[in-house]
């Protein structure tokens, strides 16, 4: 009898927070056990494993069990080694990311405003976005030398071309009717650039940055790996070469925690300026 | 007064959208133009808007030929075109930059106030009805105080009830500064409800059919006689452009009629 009215008040206040907007505390409950359900597998993985080694079913040499890396990278957290590899990878991501960004937007706005420039630069730049990305590695080397200038070069190469990619496309979609609003109110070329087509473009600019900056991390790598002596590539390289799975695995985790954080980070950073969107991401 | 003058436009393709327009609307007046779809309606209203260039004609606004978008001019699309970007408030304030921001805050707030949106002011279009964005649209198109205010069937997506509450704040609006307004619509009812003078169209190529004064007091009583029978005389013209492009116009005939009986 009392379940029966639990239930059914239960219900009724069901309806009305379906009927009024979800405020943001509701919002956040819904959003955690989500969270939770990501955390599931990895964590269930890294638990069998973990018992298989120790219960002797599995020998754990070459793929050693989560503890084992755990404390590698413990060990490494506390000699200060590294902090050192993080923050010289960061470095070389931040500087090639800035330069390659910077280009891409340059570049990207340009040839998407104007069908001139587009003409004049987009063949060329297209023709070099099909050469991989790694095959300038022996000419940066000529060029810039084996230190830090063509690492840098190599992965702003590499954020370039999403970032101009995205930007110019960007560009191009804007809607002709938007568009049509700012002739209306006879805006000027620089108005219109500021007031309808730079916050028209923005939601894909973000998207954009957030791909050149995953190619970033993926060109650091590649560019530790060819002649460095500190960063987490060559963490990588060094754990190959004296056996040490472990260190490898930690390097990877640590690249893993790293790529995250920094797309989170710019996520952040922008979400106040694509606040407006009207899309279903905040309800999936 | 806006006049139209010999106004023809033929696309870069060889398609002869509009073909010797001749057209004036006084001060304060409601013009509605009506006909079926490809009558060049709105391919008229974008020429007065400055969107399109003319191929041949005039385009005059007290005396003073359009050639571009004009300060005077307003337009509201078919489509709300609201900045998602931007507040409901700051997409009325759109074309209000070079106002001080106290004198553009109270213009904004009248608006809303009019179409009767005050409490929605800092939300996102995104979070409007269909009905509710067009208002805004309407309402960003007179907070400029133009002379003329361009229709381009702005009620066409949205259902009956909607529409008559539109009507209303259209014409609450309008009531204020009075501006010249040519109405696009294929809704006779809402051309009957809205305008002073029906003027029907012909497609291919666009041109003029027809114009019938539409002299109902307002406001208009949509279940009076009167409406009705006006109603019926769009209609019938709107039937005869559609199916007899060869017919003589119905105010000609009318003409003849009146001549037989005396």
């Amino acid at each position: 009898m009392s379940g029966q009215a639990t239930s059914h008040a239960w219900s009724s206040q069901q309806g009305a927070a379906a009927l009024a907007a979800p405020s943001p505390a509701e919002k956040r409950r819904a959003f955690d056990w989500r969270i939770l359900l990501g955390f599931l597998l990895p964590v269930a993985v890294a638990l069998l494993w973990e018992a298989a080694v120790r219960f002797g079913l599995a020998q754990g040499r070459l793929v050693p069990p989560p503890s084992r890396i755990a404390a590698t990278l413990w060990a490494l957290a506390e000699t200060g080694e590294l902090w050192t590899h993080v923050g010289v990878t960061l470095w070389r991501i931040a500087s090639g990311f800035v330069l390659g960004a910077a280009a891409g937007i340059v570049l990207g706005a340009l040839s998407g405003a104007s069908s001139t420039v587009r003409r004049l630069l987009d063949p060329t730049l297209q023709a070099l976005r099909a050469i991989p990305s790694i095959a300038w590695v022996p000419l940066f080397i000529l060029w810039l030398g084996i230190f830090e200038a063509s690492k840098v070069a190599l992965i702003a190469v590499g954020v370039f071309f999403p970032v101009y990619l995205g930007i110019a496309g960007a560009i191009l979609s804007v809607d002709r009717k938007l568009v049509e609003v700012g002739h209306v109110f006879r805006l000027s070329r620089i108005q219109l650039a500021r007031r309808i087509l730079l916050p028209a473009v923005l939601p894909e600019a973000v998207i954009a940055l957030r791909s050149g900056l995953g190619l970033g991390f993926m060109f650091v790598v590649a560019a530790e790996f060819m002649g460095a002596s500190e960063g987490l590539g060559y963490l990588l390289v060094d754990g190959q070469q004296m056996g040490k799975p472990d260190q490898i695995l930690a390097a990877i985790i640590a690249f893993a925690l790293l790529g995250k954080i920094a797309d989170s980070l710019l996520v952040g950073l922008t979400k106040p300026l694509v606040r407006w969107q009207d899309t279903v991401r905040e309800r999936l | 007064m806006l006049q139209l003058e010999h106004l023809s436009k033929t696309y870069a393709d060889g398609t002869r959208a509009l073909s010797d327009i001749n057209l004036s609307v006084r001060e304060g007046e409601i013009v509605s133009l009506i006909g079926g779809s490809g009558c060049g309606k709105t391919t008229l209203l974008r020429l007065v808007a400055g969107l399109d260039q003319t191929s041949a004609g005039a385009i005059r606004l007290d005396g003073e030929a359009l050639s571009g978008p004009h300060p005077s001019v307003g337009i509201v699309f078919q489509e709300p075109r609201l900045l998602p970007w931007l507040t409901v408030s700051q997409n009325i304030a759109f074309g209000l930059a070079h106002l001080s921001p106290a004198g553009r805050k109270s213009r904004v707030r009248h608006a809303l106030e009019k179409i009767g949106l005050s409490e929605h002011a800092e939300r996102w279009p995104r979070d409007l009805s269909g009905g509710q964005q067009q208002r805004v649209a309407i309402a960003r198109a007179f907070v400029t105080n133009p002379k003329v205010l361009l229709l381009d069937e702005p009620f066409s997506a949205l259902d009956a009830f909607t529409r008559a509450s539109l009507h209303e704040h259209l014409l609450g609006l309008w009531e204020e500064t009075r501006p010249t307004v040519v109405l696009v619509t294929h809704d006779v009812q809402e051309a009957v409800t809205l305008a002073d003078r029906a003027v029907v169209m012909q497609p291919k190529p666009g041109r003029i059919f027809d114009e019938l004064p539409l002299t109902l007091a307002r406001p208009r009583d949509k279940t009076g006689l009167a409406f009705e029978s006006s109603v019926r005389r769009v209609l019938t013209a709107l039937d005869h452009s559609l199916n007899t492009p060869q017919q003589q116009p119905q105010r000609e005939r009318d003409r003849q009629a009146a001549a037989l009986w005396w």
